[in-house]
């Protein structure tokens, strides 16, 4: 069947074709726009629904590959396919896309054309970033979804856009370029030993004798790129500034779907394709000291914020470091909390940015001084809020609870210093919701501005209720997610540590073709 | 009588070029009779010319083709068709072409409008091409001299307009200077070998002992006056006051075809005369690249004027084809080769929509005067946007396939700190770019309309707005073409 051999295609190119079709409706009929862009959304999400029942968690190899010659002089191929780490963050992209678009539809009154145009081409970019099995291709989508995003955050953004939005863009890009440096190294080394051009990720992650040097120089061009995007501690300085400014669904996106790109990186590139490095005691305690310095570093700042969505935003350079924490764990547990983590993070981050969002639509302030004892004249809102602040902070039976519980474990598994580090960084998280939801909801209302705000539509309740559903299904049986995530984090862990199963006499992963390569000694003893 | 002295493929190799000559001495007698109004027949009439000159070259590749050779030796030696010429054959014509599709409109609005500039065009395509063809320093002096001075004089063509006046001196004077330096080159290099042939210069410095201060001192002045002729830094200072003075379509013709035929020279003399110095001159060749492109790019940084800020990036640009030269490997000759391409596709794009904005009583090549493009002409404003981000070097566009050949060529040669340093100036020249794209996307607009778009001013937009899209999206095609264009 066609549909289902080319499913990826179609869901990467239904937003595109949305926003092609956006194009050519007329500007002044707004709410055209809107119903056409809502249904290019939710009709993207509806198309990627099949991935789900589709996959086969049993099977570790990627799956839906599609693959066409696009450049053959170079050895890019048009190739797409996705394994249980990609078809989790490809769900949530497809998911907080239609959510997004939703949200936007009173919030956005300028530029309405323009506006959903972006916001679908950004959605494809996103996608395609995920899907791409070609390091060229990937390079191609990274770099394009940025356009769109400065758009969003430059046109409709808040007093300063403009120069949050160019600080965004090249922040990104000095990270990417460097990146493709060490693309490109790979790729020449790669075509030294085999002879053939390839960036065929699957190629490239089981190359075998990259010299260590050559490996952690590698691994360093990729850190940047990837650091600055997660962002990770010292280059986290951009993210404040683009989630203040930019208007709440570019928010949304940005930091449910785009700062995963980095942690994902890292996951799909960093580890596999330079385990040497990835495992070097050096590397590994450099990613874990920033990890654990954005964890804390980022719930202090967030508990001296005095803007709402300032302190929602600093919120996620302390979750993301749990998820880098996670990552250079380097065992089992730590990747797949990690990737739930990330998972939980666009959920709950997402959901609070929508929330601030719509109180920002209603007051046109986010001063968290401007508010309290909301949740008297706001019930529905203020329920809402608790229950994605709870997701957030990490309340058993809610999605973040699982998320952070596993990633200690496997923090904990290496260094019990890393995981009591990450409890820190619970509790102050745990402070600073907390006393964000206690200043803004209770007490008595003392702004008279506040006396008569309308509590949620349909509509608002619909953006925020698939999150709500998604935050208590992670949070009570969060299982599938992890058999989803089995096969492709045992194939990383076996890369980067080949002993690492043989010496906790775990059996290790069936051996695939490729992937152990033959003559490896520590392979042989894995099995 | 005359079989003696040349032969049949002296005249196929040559008949573009006369075809060419012919029809530019044609438009100048034409131009006379006709009346004001009737002035574009001269245009089309250079057109006609460049679309002949074409087929004569179409015609000639495929008999190439048939007859299974790669190149055509012509005047003893004196002139070489191979596919290197050939390629940039290909980009002289689409470069005058679209040069004189701008024109039209805007000579009539600067009311300059004679025949002269399509005929100078055409003579300046005549000395490009035969620069990037001749493989003797005679011939390649006296097609050095054609161009220059056709575009010297074409720099100055709005002679009521003091910045074009000042531009046209500047860049007179200055590349006079260059020109002398170059001929005192050429002579180091003729007194060394006893002959003007490229490659018998290339055989005798290949006899002479390394590091011989008359090579030295020959390398030293003959790269220096091309530096001066491709817009290297340090002899980069004509170039912003010629690109800003010269009529905006003209400033699109330097920035490409003119630039391109000074590359096809640089390579020609750097790999063949100069080819066995490599060791002498590559820390310097290095030095000018970086050089080139830090100068380029900081100081496009801190422009106002949309003409000169593309004239530093231009600069810019230049550092990074030099680069390709550093590394001196296939991939960097592929590079230097795909990036001329593309450049002269979203150089002249990016000048088509400068050309756009002029009205009788606006320049419109301040920065400001971009104000809000986007909701008096989306197209413009789009276009605008992709030809920057191409300049930039942003997937999926055409100008990331030049970089992508330049940075490999680099980690294939193992200059990874220049690739580092090549690659953070991306960073900057977004950011340069980017205060266009955010002007006419995120201003307010200022209350003046946009003349309608003109038909030559259309086709030249499309045309090179495609272009840049379909190499970035589809270069397979494109590099098969590059790959066969090997050394020179």
């Amino acid at each position: 069947m066609w549909f289902s051999n080319h499913i990826l295609s179609v869901v990467l190119f239904l937003p595109l074709a949305g926003a092609i079709l956006l194009m050519f409706l007329p500007k002044e009929s707004k709410d055209l726009i809107r119903w056409t862009a809502n249904v290019a959304g939710f009709a993207g999400f509806l198309v990627s629904l099949p991935l789900v029942f589709w996959f086969d968690s049993a099977n570790g190899e990627f799956q839906f590959v599609e693959k066409a010659s696009w450049i053959p002089s170079i050895g890019a191929n048009y190739a797409l396919g996705i394994d249980g780490i990609s078809l989790l963050l490809v769900m949530l992209t497809t998911v907080l896309g239609f959510l997004a678009i939703l949200s936007s539809w009173t919030a956005i009154e300028e530029r309405v054309k323009e506006y959903y145009v972006f916001m679908l081409v950004l959605q494809a970019g996103m996608l395609g970033v995920f899907m791409s099995l070609d390091f060229f291709l990937f390079y191609v989508f990274w770099e394009v979804m940025l356009v769109p995003m400065y758009f969003l955050i430059g046109i409709w953004g808040g007093p300063r856009k403009l120069y949050a939005a160019i600080k965004f863009f090249l922040y990104t890009l000095v990270g990417s370029v460097l990146m493709l440096l060490g693309i490109l190294t790979l790729y020449f080394w790669n075509h030294g030993q085999t002879g053939q051009y390839s960036f065929d990720i699957v190629t490239l992650s089981n190359m075998t004798n990259l010299p260590a040097n050559y490996q952690i120089w590698i691994f360093l061009a990729f850190f940047v790129g990837f650091a600055i995007k997660v962002p990770m501690f010292p280059f986290h300085t951009w993210l404040p500034d683009a989630h203040v400014e930019a208007p709440t669904a570019g928010s949304v996106i940005l930091a449910g779907v785009l700062l995963k790109m980095g942690t994902y990186g890292f996951v799909r590139f960093s580890l596999p394709m330079l385990p040497e490095a990835a495992r070097d005691p050096r590397i590994v305690s450099f990613m874990v000291t920033l990890s654990i310095i954005g964890i804390i570093y980022g719930a202090l700042v967030s508990l001296m914020q005095t803007d709402w969505k300032k302190l929602v935003a600093y919120s996620s350079v302390s979750h993301l470091g749990f998820c880098t924490l996670g990552i250079f764990a380097l065992n089992p547990n730590g990747l797949s909390g990690s990737i739930i983590q990330q998972i939980n993070h666009g959920i709950s981050t997402g959901g609070l940015f929508l929330i601030v969002g719509l109180i920002y639509e209603r007051r046109h302030t986010r001063e968290i001084a401007q508010f309290s004892g909301l949740s008297t004249v706001m019930p529905v809102y203020a329920t809402l809020f608790m229950i994605m602040a709870m997701s957030s902070l990490g309340l058993p039976t809610l999605n973040g609870f699982i998320g952070e519980f596993v990633i200690l474990q496997g923090a904990y598994e290496e260094n019990w210093v890393w995981a009591a580090f990450g409890a820190a960084g619970i509790v102050l998280g745990a402070c600073y919701l907390l006393w964000l939801y206690q200043r803004t909801m209770f007490g008595t209302i003392d702004n008279p501005k506040n006396k008569d705000l309308k509590d949620l539509s349909f509509r608002e309740v619909m953006t925020l209720v698939p999150l709500v559903i998604w935050a208590f299904w992670i949070g009570l049986y969060p299982k599938p997610f992890f058999t989803v995530l089995e096969k492709p984090v045992q194939k990383i862990v076996q890369r980067v540590r080949p002993d690492y199963y043989a010496a906790r006499g775990v059996p290790a992963p069936a051996p695939r073709a490729g992937l152990n390569a033959p003559g490896n000694p520590a392979q042989t003893r894995g099995q | 009588m005359l079989s003696e002295y040349f032969s049949a493929v002296d005249f196929l190799v040559l008949k573009p070029v006369i075809l060419l000559t012919l029809f530019g001495v044609g438009v100048m007698l034409t131009d006379l009779l006709l009346e004001e109004r009737h002035r574009y027949l001269s245009a089309v009439t250079a057109l006609v010319g460049l679309g002949f000159a074409g087929v004569q070259m179409w015609m000639i590749q495929s008999q190439m083709r048939q007859a299974e050779v790669n190149e055509l030796e012509a005047f003893r030696g004196a002139v070489r068709l191979d596919h290197f010429g050939i390629f940039f054959f290909w980009i002289f014509l689409i470069s005058s072409a679209i040069a004189i599709l701008l024109a039209i409109r805007y000579l009539e609005i600067e009311q300059e409008h004679h025949g002269e500039y399509y005929a100078l065009i055409l003579f300046a395509t005549v000395g490009m091409i035969l620069l990037a063809i001749g493989t003797d320093l005679i011939t390649l002096f006296v097609s050095l001299e054609l161009m220059v001075i056709s575009v010297y004089i074409l720099t100055g063509f709005l002679r009521r307009d003091r910045r074009s006046n000042e531009a046209a001196l500047k860049y007179l004077l200055l590349g006079a200077f260059s020109t002398g330096i170059l001929a005192y080159g050429m002579s180091l290099l003729y007194g060394l070998s006893n002959s003007t042939n490229l490659e018998e210069i290339a055989f005798a410095i290949s006899q002479r002992p390394a590091g011989d201060p008359v090579v030295l001192l020959a390398v030293i002045t003959v790269a220096t006056g091309l530096f001066f002729k491709v817009g290297a830094v340090p002899f980069h200072q004509w170039l912003p006051d010629a690109y800003e003075g010269a009529p905006t379509s003209i400033t699109a013709f330097m920035s490409v075809g003119p630039k391109a035929a000074a590359f096809a020279f640089l390579l020609r003399m750097f790999m063949l005369p100069l080819g066995p110095a490599r060791e002498q001159w590559l820390p310097l060749l290095i030095g000018v690249a970086v050089a080139t492109m830090t100068l380029g790019n900081l100081a496009a940084v801190s422009q106002s004027n949309v003409k000169r800020l593309l004239a530093y990036s231009a600069i810019s640009h230049v550092g990074y084809i030099l680069l390709g030269l550093v590394s001196g490997n296939d991939t960097g000759l592929k590079g230097i080769a795909i990036y001329l391409l593309v450049y002269a596709f979203m150089n002249m794009g990016a000048f088509a929509v400068v050309v756009a904005m002029r009205r009788r009583d606006l320049i419109g090549d301040e920065i400001d005067d971009m104000a809000g493009l986007m909701y008096k002409s989306p197209t413009a404003a789009v276009l605008m946007m992709i030809f920057l981000l191409s300049l930039a070097g942003i997937p999926p566009t055409a100008g990331f396939l030049g970089k992508y050949f330049i940075f490999l060529s680099l980690i294939e040669s193992q200059h990874f700190t220049l690739a580092v340093i090549a690659v953070l100036y991306v960073a900057v020249a977004l950011y340069y770019y980017f205060r266009i794209v955010a002007v006419m996307f995120m201003r307010e607009p200022v209350d003046w309309e946009l003349p309608t778009l003109a038909p030559g001013i259309r086709i030249a937009l499309g045309v090179t707005a495609a272009m840049t899209l379909i190499i970035g999206l589809y270069p397979e095609p494109f590099i098969q073409i590059v790959s066969r264009t090997v050394l020179p």
